[in-house]
């Protein structure tokens, strides 16, 4: 190592005290020297940060950046073992053709006039879950009994996994998407929900229902798909389906609470489907639950903002400070629920852009114009200083949020 | 304005559907885009030009002046 790569600033970096729901001050102070800089990772390598919202978005559109995990040389957060033999990768860590051919099994599950139809059952799950709160004791940890019920409720009655065992695939998802484990720990951990999902779908190829694991049964049936495949599928939609929104659902109602004035907008005296909406993009702007960007790495040299990205290079696309940049989202740093935010790239950008974020929006718009109407006097249970931070996920958020009311 | 989208390109993300739902759909089996309406009315140019640009895989191609 060169002592010019030692003094590249690590990455990822740690979001100051104080100051739960901003960026890094680093990637700030690196986005206004510039679009694209080098940092450094745990392992001493040097890929470019992205931290411009234009280029990230140029960048995340050209198919000459790969996502392809089995690359030599390709970067990683942390330390990372190989894939087991037999699991296989999930689509999104793969390129087109393979990528496409897999997304585009499950796709119209979660097209837009599919999942707008699964609004009375998100309304009828969060209706159920605030009546249990309202009957049950307080203070009470927000995550526990609501942030994480809403969505895993709700992915479990599309996928047809048993909510019963929310227990065990809420744990293991802990596991893997947190930074400060072994990646002994996660790989275990990724094959107990590979070995679950895999059993699931051998029990639907014997006894379909209608849900999204017995459709992917049927195409492992029909020879269109491993069952390997169809287990990762699984394990990524039960994963990225419940403790994304979950985070956004408790760091959300954290973020407005700190924020009463923008809180007040939604608790006024009709719901207003439009400031819901716009309230959900600018949320998902602001917070950027995944805040440890888009890795990527370069299959052809690509000349960006006076630099040459040469084939081979790592890339990272921080969204999180993407989402604050000025020159695409004027006063960056102030939470306004009526901006509109809908360009922001929490969802990512490019063909691998989150698959399920229909559903998120979704169940977000039915939590945040439902939670805080029915519960008016909601507040913190403790010092805002005291709730406990993910600053060691790949997911941002809250571990607890102890609520009162 | 004359409208086209490339269905190879698409990922099925479905920002247009949400942007301009008079002109763009998705195909009931894979979700993928399709065009309702190539040249639409004056009043959708602008949420259509959003679409395009929010488009995440640039399946969107936008003709003015047609």
């Amino acid at each position: 190592m060169t002592i010019a790569q030692e003094t590249l600033p690590a990455y990822p970096m740690r979001k100051a005290p104080g100051c739960p729901f901003d960026p890094p001050p680093e990637l700030g102070e690196l986005q206004r020297q510039g679009p694209i800089a080098k940092v450094r990772l745990w392992d001493g390598s040097t890929p470019w940060l992205v931290t411009g919202f234009a280029e990230q978005r140029t960048l995340l559109r050209d198919a000459r950046l790969s996502s392809d995990v089995t690359r030599p040389g390709f970067p990683t957060i942390v330390p990372v073992l190989p894939t087991a033999a037999g699991q296989g990768l999930s689509f999104i860590r793969m390129d087109d053709p393979d990528h496409a051919r897999l997304r585009r099994m499950v796709t119209a599950n979660f097209a837009i006039k599919r999942v707008e139809a699964m609004r009375p059952a998100v309304q009828r799950i969060v209706d159920e879950l605030i009546d249990g709160l309202l009957a049950g004791p307080r203070p009470v940890d927000l995550v526990e009994a609501f942030a994480l019920p809403v969505p895993s409720r709700v992915i479990c009655d599309l996928l047809g996994v048993p909510y019963a065992d929310h227990g065990f695939f809420q744990d293991n998802s802990k596991v893997l998407i947190r930074r400060s484990v072994t990646a002994e720990e996660r790989a275990a951990a990724r094959t107990r929900l590979f070995d679950y999902l895999d059993g699931l779908i051998e029990e639907k190829t014997k006894r379909p229902a209608d849900d999204l694991l017995s459709e992917l049964a049927a195409r492992v049936t029909a020879g269109e798909l491993t069952r390997a495949e169809a287990a990762q599928m699984g394990v990524l939609m039960l994963v990225a389906g419940h403790e994304t929104t979950a985070n956004m659902i408790a760091l959300g109602t954290f973020a407005l609470l700190e924020y009463p004035g923008e809180l007040a907008r939604l608790r006024g005296d009709e719901t207003d489907p439009d400031l819901v909406a716009s309230a959900v993009n600018e949320l998902l702007r602001y917070l950027n639950i995944t805040h440890t960007g888009r890795v990527r790495q370069v299959l052809a040299d690509i000349e960006i903002a006076g630099e040459v990205l040469r084939a081979g290079d790592g890339v990272i696309l921080a969204n999180d400070i993407g989402n604050r940049d000025p020159a695409a989202f004027p006063d960056p740093d102030r939470l306004d629920l009526g901006r509109e935010a809908r360009n922001h790239v929490a969802f990512g950008f490019g063909v691998h852009q989150c698959l399920g974020q229909p559903l998120a929006r979704l169940e977000l718009q039915v939590v945040y114009g439902t939670l805080y109407r029915r519960i008016p006097d909601l507040r913190l249970a403790v010092e805002p200083a005291d709730v406990p931070l993910k600053h060691d996920g790949f997911v941002y958020g809250v571990y607890e949020l102890p609520v009162t009311w | 304005m004359k409208l086209t989208v490339d269905q190879d390109v698409c990922c099925g993300a479905g920002q247009c559907v949400l942007l301009a739902p008079e002109v763009f759909d998705q195909r009931e089996q894979d979700g993928i885009v399709v065009l309702l309406d190539e040249t639409p009315a004056d009043a959708l140019h602008e949420v259509v030009r959003e679409a395009a640009a929010v488009c995440p895989a640039g399946a969107i191609s936008v003709e003015e002046g047609r």
